[in-house]
């Protein structure tokens, strides 16, 4: 996406970009109220944005509630993450028939039209990216994942809250989103709209269409000090330097202290937008004539993960949380180049025992075990 | 090629498994046309004899008989599978392990001295060996199928142990545990019922048993933080997968 040098505007009511989305044929993807949180689901054509709803997160808990009425995102990231619309959970690659002389292949693609996601926090911009690291680096590229990621324009919405598990400003992936967007919303004083900002052409054309007054100055500096603000309540940090500190630290007690704590349930795992692993799996018919090869989202927590020929490699809780762990944290950046994690907090608040990675490293990063 | 011979057999049970093979309406023909069913009575009255391909046992061990003829099937049975939780941990019925069940059989029965049975309801597979155990109360369709057709392919079926919590993140359910502090079962279940409760909005009864490694300890230290009493943890175990090991020790931790 190519910088655009076109001014900030004004927009008062966000479901003005919904509608005008929709009418230029994009399938608008945002935040409902669904089951007590906020998921990322189509918005149908009359679908109505959440309003007034704020939530309240802690390690294990969310609960989403009545906020201030006029205000449309004091709620901050769910248990969900756009990684389900652009790696899905559950995915057909191919068939084969059996033929005369052998078997067909069959490749099968999912329909993804052009697809706006709506409301895009900045650590869920950081984690596309790192995931585009993923699916597309050099070696190896995910012909799926780039043409959804390409046919996927972003709606950023920079937080001017956070909820007590975010800690995207010591990961520096928030709460502002400086890049990644075509247009990023911004929410005022409650009562006096969003500042709109153009990361993209694309974006401009579709605002341009708008005719939105011009933001000033003091518009801009007012999200920036929201922006600031939400950087500013965050309770939670990730101590600095973990890559090194765990991979000097691979026999630290700690990993058994977390390991009675963990139920192996691979919440965290799934919760999380930047956590990449599937497994394959062929499945025939009963006349063996017919088979389909299914991807679905896998987990290091589980023992088949490891499973290799005669058993599992990583038996031990202990084992898979490092793994685990370690990865986001340390090997991930050897890898990819960049952390495995950004900050959001899902595995903080999603793992039903409310194990809080931040704590973890923090305990390691105390008393770090001299290696022999 | 010969059809391989199949029989259904049932023990200690509601039928409740048996039935998850009607209900395979639409693969029903094509199962006939690849099987021989040779023994199935829910279905028919025609009996073959043995020996047989692949035996599917419904059902617990829960009198002195079902012991000598659970034995019996296993000398005909090229392979044997156990299907459901009365088959692979003793099913409701189990309960009578925590239990004296002459209190039981007196309670329920007029006639209590008619009654023999053994003091435990038992799974298949502490009597005989047991080839693959099918979990679930009742066992799901899909994974029924599945299991069919890769003995039939003579490929291990893909079943796995771990958590339901992974079929509710995949499926998009939202966590009651955590959105709604609803004791639930998930993280030390294994997966298979396709999201029943929690996507009704109600924690996981436990329907296919404990998950592979699981950590029940660390759940009821959970739960009675969010408020369960130990008669709670203690039902919340104890229900139709009761004689699993796993939630029976845990169980037994809130007696
Ligand atoms: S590891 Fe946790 S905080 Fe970091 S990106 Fe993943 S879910 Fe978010
Ligand atoms: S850290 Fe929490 S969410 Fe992750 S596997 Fe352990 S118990 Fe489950
Ligand atoms: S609802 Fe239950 S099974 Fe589902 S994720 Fe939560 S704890 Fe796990």
């Amino acid at each position: 996406m190519s910088a655009s040098p076109a001014p900030a505007l004004l927009i008062d009511d966000p479901a003005v970009l919904v509608e005008a989305l929709q009418r230029q044929g994009w399938r608008v993807i945002g935040p409902q109220a669904r089951d007590g949180a906020i998921t990322y689901d189509p918005l149908t054509p009359g679908a109505t944005l959440p309003k007034g709803l704020t939530d309240t997160q802690e390690g294990g808990h969310y609960r989403l509630g009545a906020g201030d009425p006029g205000r449309w995102f004091d709620y901050v990231v769910g248990p969900q993450s756009w990684k389900k619309h652009l790696f899905p959970s559950r995915q057909k690659l191919w068939e084969a028939s059996r033929t005369d002389d052998g078997f067909a292949v069959t490749p099968v693609q999912d329909d993804y039209p052009k697809t706006a996601f709506f409301g895009v926090r900045a650590c869920e911009i950081a984690a596309m990216e790192v995931q585009d690291r993923v699916f597309d680096n050099g070696d190896f590229a995910d012909p799926g994942y780039g043409r959804r990621r390409a046919a996927t324009l972003i709606v950023a919405v920079n937080c001017t809250r956070a909820a007590a598990t975010c800690f995207c400003a010591s990961m520096q992936t928030g709460p502002r989103a400086k890049a990644g967007f075509d247009i990023a919303l911004t929410e005022l004083a409650t009562g006096t709209g969003l500042l709109v900002e153009v990361g993209s052409d694309r974006g401009a054309e579709i605002v341009d269409g708008l005719d939105l007054p011009r933001a000033n100055a003091a518009h801009r500096a007012e999200a920036e000090a929201a922006s600031a603000a939400a950087a500013a309540m965050q309770t939670r940090a990730m101590p600095p330097g973990m890559a090194g500190v765990l991979a000097a630290n691979l026999d630290h007690p700690q990993w058994q202290v977390v390991a009675d704590a963990c139920l192996s349930c691979g919440n965290c795992t799934m919760a999380c937008p930047t956590c990449f692993c599937s497994d394959v799996e062929d499945v025939n018919d009963l006349s063996g004539d017919h088979t389909e090869r299914w991807r679905t989202w896998d987990s290091c927590f589980t023992v088949d993960f490891t499973y290799v020929h005669g058993g599992a490699v990583r038996r031990s809780t202990a084992s898979r949380y490092r793994q685990w762990m370690t990865h986001k944290l340390s090997s991930w950046e050897a890898q990819f180049g960049t952390s495995g994690c950004v900050g959001c907090g899902r595995c903080i608040a999603w793992c039903p025992v409310g194990i809080d990675i931040t704590a973890e490293a923090a305990a390691i990063a105390a008393s770090p075990v001299p290696k022999e | 090629m010969a059809r391989p011979k199949l029989a259904v057999w049932k023990f200690s049970s509601c039928d409740g498994c048996q039935l998850t093979i009607l209900d395979c309406e639409d693969e029903l023909l094509e199962i006939a046309g690849a099987l021989d069913i040779a023994q199935f009575l829910e279905a028919t009255s025609e009996v073959k004899d043995g020996p047989y391909d692949i035996s599917l046992v419904e059902g617990s061990i829960t009198t002195a008989h079902d012991m000598e003829r659970i034995k019996a099937i296993r000398a005909q049975s090229k392979v044997l599978i156990s299907i459901g939780a009365c088959a692979t941990a003793g099913g409701i019925q189990a309960l009578r392990n925590f239990a004296d069940v002459e209190d039981f059989t007196r309670a329920v029965y007029a006639h209590p001295e008619y009654i023999s049975t053994l003091a435990q309801s038992t799974a298949i597979a502490d009597h005989v060996q047991v080839d693959f155990e099918l979990r679930g109360c009742p066992v799901s369709k899909h994974q029924l199928l599945e299991l069919i057709t890769a003995t039939l392919a003579g490929r291990k079926p893909h079943v796995p142990r771990a958590s339901q919590c992974m079929e509710c993140k995949r499926a998009g359910a939202v966590c009651v545990m955590v959105s709604q502090g609803t004791a639930c079962l998930g993280p030390v279940t294994q997966a298979g019922c396709g999201n029943l409760c929690p996507s009704h909005r109600r924690g996981c009864y436990g329907c296919f048993g404990p998950k592979e490694t699981p950590n029940a300890v660390a759940l009821s230290a959970r739960l009675a933080a969010q408020g369960a009493t130990p008669p709670q943890l203690r039902a919340l175990y104890r229900s139709f997968n009761a004689g699993a090991a796993d939630f029976a020790t845990e169980s037994r931790r809130h007696d």
